[in-house]
């Protein structure tokens, strides 16, 4: 691994990430805040490659920047004028006081933390090690997590349903 | 390689960023992106501990992508409850959500 390349693509990436983060905060439109979401996604999934997790930054495009992302594009538009005044609510202040102390509580563990790295960091051919790990010690998750979209899909339909379509169903 | 503090550092950032959205924006969408933003911190700090701390296991990057596939049947109810809010009462901001307030 070419270590100086890694570490300016690190800390190239972290400033995208992080300042499209708080841009997705900061910003009052909405359609904006999912366009810097989109960015600050694409961003985390090049942190996944300079971790040498190539699989989980192929998965973090295609789901969260592909699908979710456009999910939420749907929220919003499907709401026209739905969230004006979204401006932010009186506990502001609070809310910036208890996010700078658990930012700071959280930096500060993970800064004295003495962990126990294991010798040789990185891997090395992900994608075959995770489809046998989850089709093999993993198998009943994997399996789980499909009736668990397949129930969110129906619990979707079901919510989204219009009033007269239930009447209908009830006569 | 670039120290594990720096990953566990910048993963604390964006979990406090998102935790911000969630708990000052009135928008419903807003705070869903947050929470996106959260899970997406949690998921940077699985995979770098499976990678610093155990890298012949893979259970941090197993997580990870439950995570993301959870993320994915969330944001799809998400949805549909912010449709049905916005139907019932003509806005998405989680303020005016209020029936069931005391």
């Amino acid at each position: 691994m070419d270590d100086t390349g890694t570490v300016i693509a690190f800390w190239l990436l972290a400033v995208i990430t992080v300042g499209s983060a708080l841009m997705i905060v900061a910003v009052r439109n909405l359609i904006h805040a999912v366009v810097f979401m989109m960015v600050s996604f694409v961003g985390i999934a090049g942190l996944y490659l300079t971790l040498s997790a190539d699989f989980v930054a192929v998965t973090q495009v295609l789901l969260y920047v592909g699908a979710i992302s456009v999910l939420m594009l749907f929220a919003i538009v499907l709401t026209p004028g739905g969230s004006r005044d979204n401006a932010e609510t009186f506990l502001r202040l609070p809310a910036l006081a208890l996010t700078v102390l658990l930012g700071a509580t959280l930096a500060y563990v993970a800064i004295d933390t003495d962990w126990s790295l294991a010798d040789r960091g990185g891997f090395t051919d992900t994608a075959s090690a995770i489809g046998d790990a989850l089709l093999g010690k993993y198998v009943l998750p994997f399996e789980i997590a499909s009736v668990l979209l397949l129930a969110a899909m129906i619990g979707a339909i079901v919510l989204v349903r219009p009033e007269a379509s239930i009447e209908e169903a009830e006569e | 390689m670039i120290p594990i503090n720096d990953f566990l550092v910048l993963s604390a950032i964006l979990f406090s960023l998102g935790m911000y959205g969630v708990l000052a924006r009135r928008s419903a969408v807003l705070i869903l992106m947050s929470v996106e933003l959260m899970l997406q911190a949690v998921s940077i700090n699985f995979i770098t501990f499976a990678v610093y701390l155990s890298p012949e296991q893979f259970t941090g990057v197993i997580f990870a992508l439950f995570v993301i596939t959870v993320a994915a049947a969330e944001v799809g109810l998400a949805l549909a409850i912010i449709l049905r809010l916005y139907r019932n009462k003509q806005t998405a901001n989680v303020d005016e959500a209020d029936i069931m307030k005391w």
